[in-house]
């Protein structure tokens, strides 16, 4: 079955693989709480308390940690669909 | 190997061929590619040539070629390349090769005719079974209309044929008649109807019935039907659509004014017998034929597709053959005949140190053809300025290419390719320093390196993807580069990477936290005292007030070191020039007052940032601590305008060091004074040393000036040994010279100043990326709950989208532009003239790609 045509599936394939590469290291670096990443964390303005933003950020820290995992497998998909699709196009031009 | 820093020497050579050995001597040479022919004949025009004949053989051989080609290709049927190139043939088998040719074309030009002919019967034919089937349907479905009620049909014609229900029978054309025709036809006269069928282009028929409309008067009667299928136009093939039309009238005037109104439009007119029987029996006899038809041409098909097939396996082949010895008989062509005809006398430049290899391949041509006499290679004296040959490989080639394109260097000149290799990856990296989008850029580099062989013997001609693979080496560099320069920033798609563990400690207790919104790290508290071990700390991340008027004061003062570095490294690389060409007086009052202005100016700027970075500390006490650095910038601005300097702040002291204002005004003192010699000594010299040298003796001049004079006035000439030297004026020479040194002076100035690009640059990179990253991919990372994942893998998506299109293409170029522009305009301005013209040998690779190139086009 093919959906795709050769640049297409190419282009998946690219984009699939350096997601997972970066998603899954993002997601590495959230987990143990970058710094360099706290301003990504949804986050509100103001907070009470310390312990409550250091309860909020621990939350939201493993929150991204766990999206990011979730977006790396995503790609792991879009990478079989985009690695079939390339490789039913290669058969197609071979033959 | 020659030598990479300079081209090649070159040496004029004279070549006697035996007329019998000239052809296998030059094939050799052509094979080699190392000998750039000279034209011997430049007055006599191409018609007027020995080899005219050949020549021309040679093209009508090519022509057929294409021709095979262009039919080849408009069947589809792929080409083998097997990428090896054939020896150029002997001359006697160019007969054989001719024969080949004209056998192959006339088969094919016959093929087509004949394709093209039954095609046409095959049209007419269709055409003609679509008439009979349409025109049937018109005369059957007269029938019920005249049952039905005339609204299917509101013209005022039909309105009377209920009347003449009553004699439909007799005559089919009498139902089809107007109100004229049952007049006529109420007399009992029974008028003939005459009709016409044919068929014309669907898009003519509105005009056409039209005309016909207008013409006739309304006095006939058109039908029209539509084939569905389009029909193949058998001169270009095309499918076009068409109309079946059958046109009633009475009269023979009537007749003739419809043919020609057909013939007009362009439609085709075919018999249709009248009685139902005969159309019949035409349409079966039309279907047979076209059966017949259809079989002739499967085969003259399969005859085309099998001629074609077997020219398709070798055409490549051939193609490399005629054009070698099209070659070998244009190059043939520029040689000297002997006045006994029995040798050729060519010119030739030659690179000497292949000069042995040469020999080698005029012997085996020698020996192919069978000759025993020995061709000669005999070397000239030559005041002519030889053409530039650099040696590459598939690595250096990239790197000269830039070179070139800004100007092929003079001969023996110094060449910056060897330099540029190091220093241009390296300036685009300062500009475009990260390590995520170098790292991309470097695994494209790295994949079309590895994947070299295959990608280069695909051979496409998409100019940018051209472009990309040529400068395959340049990218990969660029792209390491980038990498490493991206650790220094510290900079990842904008973030930064905390390796080692920030050298910064945070100090303030809690409720200073909470209570404050911006706080300060003091570099005397809460610093460890060493830096971070490489590059950046990353400490700077997260400092958001702050972080850009760091990094601009890093960055810029690293680009204007830089910049006095490259600079001074190209006013030393004109010493090399000078001390190869011994041009004493351009080394002693060019070169020499260039580097002092130079160095006493913008160097010790240089020098001054150092002391200020090493000098001042925050945990020093005064006058050294931070607050009483002083601007390097002011300190400069100061120095060259002899300002008296803003008194400092309280226990700060003006100067970093003692003496300091003594050898500045010291030091621009020198380097004015620099500015009278580059400007006056040269074309004084040069003036004295002529009127010494009133007489024959050959003055100094000659040799200073052969760089300038020698090189641009002696282009042509090549008669007379002296005298060349006068030839520029000595007004010229002080023009020359001004201008050169204005150019030098303020170009110190305004090229340090252009250096700040780096700065600039990398600000910008650096502020796009991290743009980027807080407008696109922060929207994916800040959305809440589960649903948070999927909405990252599109915002991911789009985010590596634009990170490629705009932050590694985009500015991918521009620094690449910029880093060009350095190169060209910064740095070879200091050393590099440009004025020669490139070496372009005699070889069957170059025209063998080039014509194929020009064949594509």
């Amino acid at each position: 079955m093919k959906i795709c045509g050769p640049k297409l599936s190419l282009c998946g394939l690219i984009i699939s693989v350096w997601g997972i590469v970066q998603l899954v290291l993002m997601g590495l670096f959230f987990y143990i709480n970058s710094v360099a990443l706290i301003e990504d964390l949804p986050l509100e303005e103001e907070y009470h308390s310390l312990e409550d933003f250091y309860a909020a950020a621990n939350r939201a820290y493993n929150q991204n940690a766990y999206n990011c995992w979730i977006a790396a497998c995503i790609y792991v998909l879009t990478l079989l669909l985009s690695a079939q699709q390339f490789y039913m196009n290669s058969r197609v031009t071979a033959n | 190997m020659g030598s990479l820093f300079r081209s090649e020497e070159m040496a004029l050579c004279q070549l006697f061929l035996q007329s019998e050995a000239a052809y296998a001597c030059v094939s050799e040479l052509g094979e080699l590619g190392l000998v750039q022919f000279r034209d011997l004949n430049p007055d006599v025009n191409a018609f007027q040539r020995k080899f005219v004949n050949e020549v021309r053989r040679c093209d009508e051989m090519e022509r057929k070629l294409r021709y095979l080609e262009k039919e080849i290709k408009k069947d589809g049927i792929p080409m083998l390349d097997t990428g090896d190139s054939p020896e150029a043939p002997q001359p006697r088998e160019m007969i054989d090769l001719e024969a080949t040719f004209e056998k192959l074309e006339n088969e094919l030009r016959e093929v087509n005719q004949n394709a093209e002919a039954l095609k046409r019967n095959f049209l007419e034919l269709t055409e003609l079974k679509h008439i009979l089937r349409k025109t049937q349907v018109f005369f059957d479905e007269s029938v019920p209309t005249v049952y039905k009620s005339s609204g299917a049909y509101s013209s005022s014609k039909y309105r009377r044929y209920p009347q003449m229900a009553d004699n439909q029978n007799e005559d089919e054309q009498a139902q089809l008649l107007g109100e004229e025709g049952v007049r006529a036809s109420q007399p009992g006269q029974n008028l003939k109807l005459g009709f016409v069928a044919g068929v014309i282009l669907r898009e003519r028929l509105p005009a056409f019935e039209r005309m016909l409309w207008r013409a006739c008067r309304g006095n006939v009667f058109l039908r029209q039907a539509m084939i569905e299928t389009p029909l193949e136009d058998p001169t270009n093939g095309d499918q076009v659509h068409k109309s079946v039309f059958i046109i009633f009238f009475q009269g023979d005037q009537l007749k003739t004014r419809v043919k020609k109104i057909c013939e007009g439009f362009r439609a085709t007119l075919y018999p249709c017998p009248e009685a139902p029987a005969d159309r019949r029996e035409m349409a079966m006899g039309v279907m047979t034929r076209i059966e017949d038809l259809n079989t002739v041409l499967g085969q003259t098909q399969d005859h085309r597709h099998r001629v074609l097939v077997a020219a398709a396996k070798n055409l490549k082949n051939w193609f490399v053959k005629v054009r070698k010895i099209k070659a070998i008989y244009h190059t043939l062509n520029l040689f000297n005949l002997d006045v006994t005809q029995k040798c050729l006398i060519a010119e030739c430049w030659v690179p000497l140190l292949d000069i042995e290899t040469i020999q080698l391949a005029l012997r085996r041509g020698t020996e192919r053809s069978g000759s025993s006499v020995p061709p000669i290679l005999n070397r000239m004296q030559t005041f002519e300025n030889p053409p530039t040959y650099n040696r590459t490989n598939k690595f250096t080639k990239a790197f000269q290419a830039l070179i070139d394109a800004y100007g092929v260097a003079s001969y023996r000149e110094m060449n910056p390719a060897p330099y540029t290799i190091i220093t241009f990856p390296f300036l685009f990296a300062v500009m475009f320093g990260d390590l995520g989008h170098g790292a991309i850029m470097a695994l494209f580099g790295l994949w079309m390196i590895r994947k070299e062989k295959g990608l280069a013997a695909q051979k496409t001609d998409n100019e940018i993807w051209n472009i990309f693979f040529g400068g395959r080496y340049i990218i990969f560099l660029m792209g390491v580069f980038s990498m490493y320069t991206g650790l220094i920033y510290n900079d990842i798609f904008s973030k930064s990477l905390n390796i080692f563990g920030s050298h910064w400690h945070l100090s303030y207790n809690k409720s200073t936290v909470m209570e404050n919104k911006f706080l300060q790290l003091s570099p005397k508290g809460d610093y460890e005292g060493a830096p971070y071990p490489f590059g950046m700390d990353p400490i700077w991340q997260v400092a958001g007030a702050n972080k850009i008027i760091f990094h601009n004061a890093y960055k810029m003062k690293i680009s204007i070191i830089f910049g006095v570095i490259h600079m001074i490294f190209g006013v030393v690389m004109s010493w090399h020039n000078h001390t190869y060409f011994r041009n004493r007086i351009s080394l002693l009052y060019e070169f020499i007052p260039q580097l002092i202005f130079l160095l006493l100016l913008f160097f010790y700027m240089v020098l001054l940032m150092f002391i200020k970075w090493i000098k001042f500390a925050a945990t020093n006490d005064k006058p050294y601590s931070e607050a009483c650095a002083p601007s390097i910038l002011i300190t400069f601005i100061d120095m060259v305008l002899f300002n008296t300097p803003k008194p400092p702040p309280e226990r700060c002291e003006t100067y970093m060091f003692f003496g300091q204002h003594y050898i500045q005004v010291l030091f621009v003192l020198v380097a004015v004074g620099c500015i009278p010699v580059m400007l006056l000594a040269k074309p004084l010299l040069i003036m004295q040393a002529r009127k010494q040298a009133n007489e024959e003796v050959q003055p100094i001049a000659g040799a200073t000036s052969d760089a300038e004079a020698g090189g641009m006035s002696n282009g042509g000439s090549h008669g007379g040994a002296g005298g060349h030297e006068e030839e520029e004026e000595l007004s010229e020479i002080f023009i020359h010279q001004s201008i050169h040194t204005i150019e030098y002076v303020l170009g110190s100035v305004s090229h340090t100043a252009s250096y700040l690009r780096l700065w600039a640059l990398s600000l910008a990179h650096a502020q796009l990326a991290e743009v980027l990253w807080t407008m696109v991919l922060s929207i994916g990372l800040k959305q809440e709950g589960p649903v948070g994942g999927i909405v990252l893998t599109c915002v991911f998506a789009f985010w590596a989208i634009l990170t490629v299109g705009i932050l590694v293409l985009m500015e991918g170029l521009s620094a690449f532009l910029h880093t060009l522009r350095l190169h060209w305009v910064e740095f070879q301005s200091k050393f590099y003239k440009g004025q020669g013209y490139a070496f372009q040998p005699f070889s069957f690779d170059a025209i063998i790609e080039n014509g194929a190139a020009a064949a594509e086009e």
